[in-house]
């Protein structure tokens, strides 16, 4: 019967584990995922002592759980709203800052059986797409650009996301730009009233989703499409010419910030420029201003640090875009605002 | 038989009685404890609706009741109603209810009348084990069975049923009608299992009167048996309805996420359950957290009127055995 | 009236069949789900499935050592909540309850019940995880155990009640008291329903994602301790399942062998505990 109770607790303590180990809890954008779980695990090869485990549980949830300070830092493709930021503080008593980490495209991805050639997307196009006014994929809007492609007869099955989503509010974004009637509409957000269309849980179901269903088309993050092999077309940029997404033409976008403001919010959407992806966006590490336990706070900023030189290294392999030079040098310094 | 090593003498004076005393404490202290352990479901749920009606207050008091009955879903405007998540929630419910009642009462009546005892609780016993599935893994099979199943079965679907406005408009696969024969898997065991219970609890003179005066095993199960055992069997169906209200993985996965209302069970819809798991983590801001909790407390208040409804219905048949 | 008699037993023998389809039918889907499972998931299943931890996104090989041991700590608090106050709670009615009291007992814990467990997730949110400001197994754990007292209330209750008059009344004839002979006589002898009753009370939560989502919110890495999220076998399975990585659901397949395999595991050898007591004589 001793042995019995003492084998138990042995047990116990040996699942309890000791926690000489730095864990951080982090959460938040999708967008960035595959990215950030490659760093996470370098990290931890590099630094065995710290576990960073982020969740992507969309932009939307991290900034949420962030400001209720569940989790140590957050994730997001948006750049917070002055009332976001307002909120945090009153919260907190304390700000939160944004740290650009890579930059990614939003590609419209689709499922067309028999379809081989990579479509062209007009900004009206998929304007008039998503607001549910153009609803078979034979419509001139698409059809015009796509000479010698034979789109079907199909309705179009918009696929968007569920949840809270940086990825929707780039989508969203250029949107707005680019159509006055998604401007007055739906508008601009994390999670909009959608006109048409499924929801999926994260980048990740999004992809299922028109992995499983014909003549369907949605947004994803360019990484996503790459990885499960979807077909995803061009989108016309301002200066009218149809646009892949990859490396070259989303750090193109990324030039178009001549003076990236000191709290880093900005948007790159529809950017000028001939080579320029016009559905790129920076991602944002949400830190909180002041970290009160020291050695969180040490294994945030040495990560940060880390993330900004080795971890620009490795983001085009998983195709995204690192910063630009400036960007790292200007973070480089805000790093020493946390305390 | 040996002595027992609980005697104890009659309580006489002195050290004696210190020992009664202990025993007699001993009682006090089984009664408190126990006593504090069975307050403690009430202490729970007492503080669980309490929580859940004050983290909804932001959303109760900008919307009222009209929160009910209004359709928009926007968080953009931080304008929020139940309607399209009531909506879905009851017709995928109801949806599962029009195919797991026959199936499961006739299931029921074939294992407690019809069947040979060792064919019946072979089968009763498999069908149990599928009540112990979890959701998840039932929602999992749903997306990649029964979703491309029912593709390829829609256009016969369409071809029998397709002139009614249930079944019009395009189907991806995502919708009610795959929320709902998905929910309908996961009821279908409970009301088995109780209507099983409920069908074996009649008395046998009933069955023994039917078949004496000639009756055919159907007709005595189907004309007298049944209707005996009928509202316990309706009890075990509110119950099943209440199971399928709350349900939330399996759904999740296949309804669609489409706050829309729609005719067509064919459309993508939303229910609460799912709407709930797939914002909550995420709703920034006060009124929009408050309007999913108050969504849980609409959940909350449908599966007690429920519940309590079934309760009555299965206590009063299955423990006196009539139906009167 | 020969024709009329031949007509019953047509409609007799129909609806036997008829009835009969509809059983094979029901328990013929446990037999799929189960048959489906194991062909997509019992091949996949390698060594690294139970040690490794997950591989980054996109890259094969991760397993979901993290999660077994994740579900498995989520069930031992939520057992070490639910089943003292569960079975305790049982005892109050079966033994000593007074019926005002013990029927508000019985009816709040079949509210409880019949509470959605996003609902319960919700709660445990705002109850543990916001004032502590982070998440953790402690909120899981908790969630389950919560979720699991209802049922264990009830069955504590009922396996205690079976137990006959007989029994409790020698024992106090002896001259034990009675909280003597409740927990020397009564308990014991309501054993095996009471163990059984436990055992299928887990396998029932063992499958509850909803309430972990926003409790142990999920880990990529070992969870060391109680106060740090923690991955759990069915919220891997979910989240594997919802994404377009073919690797990945790979694993949620594998994973829904295991949790299957262990969920239905525990059912059969509770039921067959009970049977056996069942047509032991009492």
């Amino acid at each position: 019967m001793i042995r019995k109770v003492s084998g138990a607790i042995l047990a116990l303590v040996l699942i309890a584990g000791v926690a000489s180990a730095q864990t951080i809890t982090a959460g938040g954008a999708t967008f960035p995922y595959p990215m950030y779980s490659k760093w996470f695990d370098e990290y931890h090869k590099k630094v065995p002592s710290v576990s960073i485990n982020y969740q992507s549980i969309g932009s939307g949830g991290g900034v949420q759980q962030v400001t209720a300070g569940t989790l140590d830092f957050g994730a997001s493709d948006y750049a917070l709203t002055d009332a976001q930021l307002k909120e945090f503080h009153d919260k907190r008593g304390f700000n939160v800052l944004a740290f650009p980490t890579v930059l990614g495209a939003d590609v419209p991805a689709y499922n067309l059986p028999g379809v081989t050639a990579v479509l062209n997307f007009t900004p009206e196009a998929l304007a008039g797409i998503f607001l549910g006014k153009i609803t078979k994929w034979n419509d001139p809007a698409i059809t015009g650009p796509n000479p010698g492609v034979n789109l079907p007869n199909e309705n179009i099955v918009v696929v968007h996301r569920s949840d809270g989503s940086g990825t929707t509010f780039i989508w969203v974004d250029y949107l707005c730009k680019i159509s006055p009637e998604w401007d007055k509409g739906p508008g601009r957000g994390a999670s909009v009233n959608w006109p048409t269309g499924l929801g999926g849980k994260g980048n990740e179901a999004v992809a299922g989703l028109v992995h499983q269903t014909r003549f369907s088309l949605g947004y994803v993050e360019l990484t996503y499409a790459l990885q499960t092999k979807m077909a995803y077309g061009n989108v016309k940029n301002s200066a009218g010419v149809f646009m892949k997404a990859d490396l070259a033409s989303v750090t193109a976008a990324s030039a178009a910030v001549k003076d990236m403001p000191d709290d880093f919010r900005v948007s790159i959407t529809n950017p000028p420029g001939k080579g320029a992806y016009p559905i790129a966006s920076f991602t944002w590490l949400l830190v909180p201003e002041k970290i009160s336990d020291p050695a969180k706070k040490k294994a945030i900023t040495d990560f940060l640090g880390w993330m900004l030189t080795d971890g620009q290294n490795v983001t085009e392999a998983l195709s995204y875009a690192k910063l630009p030079a400036s960007v790292v040098a200007k973070e480089k310094k805000a790093i020493a605002k946390i305390q | 038989m040996s002595a027992p090593a609980t005697t104890i003498d009659a309580p006489p004076e002195g050290r004696a009685r210190s020992l009664w005393k202990r025993l007699r404490d001993g009682d006090e202290i089984a009664h408190t404890v126990t006593f504090l352990c069975a307050f403690a479901v009430i202490a729970v749920t007492a503080l669980l609706v309490f929580e859940l009606y004050r983290n909804s207050e932001p959303s109760r008091l900008k919307f009222g009741w009209s929160f009910l009955w209004t359709k928009t879903w926007d968080p953009v405007a931080g304008k929020f109603g139940a309607l399209p998540f009531i909506y879905g929630t009851i017709v995928t419910s109801a949806l599962a209810m029009i195919i797991a009642i026959p199936l499961g009462v006739g299931a029921a009546i074939f294992l407690a009348e019809l069947a040979p005892p060792g064919i019946s609780s072979a089968l009763t016993f498999l069908i149990e084990l599928l009540a112990a599935v979890p959701s998840v893994i039932i929602g999992f099979l749903g997306f990649f069975v029964l979703l491309p199943a029912l593709l390829r079965a829609e256009p016969y679907i369409r071809s029998a049923l397709g002139w009614t406005p249930l079944f019009s408009g395009p189907f991806y696969g995502v919708s009610f009608f795959t929320a709902g024969v998905v929910l309908s898997v996961m009821i279908v065991p409970f009301i088995i299992s109780i209507s099983r219970e409920v069908i074996l609890s009649v008395p046998s003179d009933q069955r023994e009167a039917a078949l004496a005066l000639g009756a055919t095993r159907w007709e005595s199960t189907w004309d007298v048996v049944v209707p005996f055992a009928r509202k316990g069997i309706v009890g075990s169906i509110f119950l099943a309805l209440a199971r399928s209200l709350g349900e939330t993985m399996a759904v999740t996965m296949v309804i669609g996420n489409d706050p829309k209302i729609s005719a067509s069970l064919f459309a993508p819809g939303y229910s609460i359950a799912a709407v709930i798991a797939n914002e909550f983590a995420e709703a920034t801001g006060d009124l929009y957290q408050g309007a999913l909790i108050e969504l849980g407390l609409v959940l909350f208040a449908l599966t007690i009127i429920i519940n309590g409804a079934a309760r009555i219905l299965v206590v009063s048949t299955t423990r006196k055995g009539t139906s009167q | 009236m020969t024709w009329n008699k031949a007509r019953r037993k047509t409609v007799n023998v129909f609806m036997l069949a008829l009835t009969g389809l509809c059983t094979v039918f029901a328990a013929g889907t446990l037999v799929y789900i189960l048959g489906y499972l194991f062909v997509h998931g019992a091949s996949s299943l390698s060594w690294n499935f139970f040690t490794k931890l997950p591989a980054p996104v996109g890259e094969a090989g991760g397993g979901m050592a993290n999660a077994i041991l994740g579900s498995a700590k989520l069930l031992l608090l939520a057992s070490c909540v639910g089943v003292p106050i569960g079975f305790l709670g049982g005892v109050y009615l079966a033994e000593f309850g007074g019926s005002g009291f013990s029927s508000a007992v019985r009816y709040t814990t079949d509210l409880l019940n019949g509470v959605p467990s996003i609902v319960m997730g919700i709660f445990a949110y705002a109850l543990i995880v916001v004032p502590q400001k982070h998440f953790s197994t402690f909120a899981g754990g908790l969630a389950l155990g919560v979720i699991m007292l209802p049922i264990a209330i009830r069955s504590s209750e009922e396996f205690l009640r079976n137990v006959p008059l007989a029994l409790r009344e020698g024992a106090m004839a002896l001259g034990a008291s009675k909280s003597k002979a409740i927990f020397t006589v009564v308990i014991p002898a309501a054993k095996a329903g009471i163990i059984t009753g436990i055992m299928l009370n887990l396998a029932r939560v063992a499958g509850e994602t909803a309430p972990l989502l926003f409790t142990a919110f999920g880990n990529r890495f070992w969870s060391p301790g109680w106060n740090q999220p923690t991955a759990a076998l069915p919220e891997m399975i979910f989240r594997y399942s919802i994404s377009a990585y073919d690797d990945w659901h790979q694993q949620a397949w594998s994973a829904g062998f295991v949790l299957l395999v262990l969920v239905l595991g525990v059912n059969i050898v509770a039921r067959l505990i009970l049977a056996n007591k069942a047509h032991v004589a009492r």
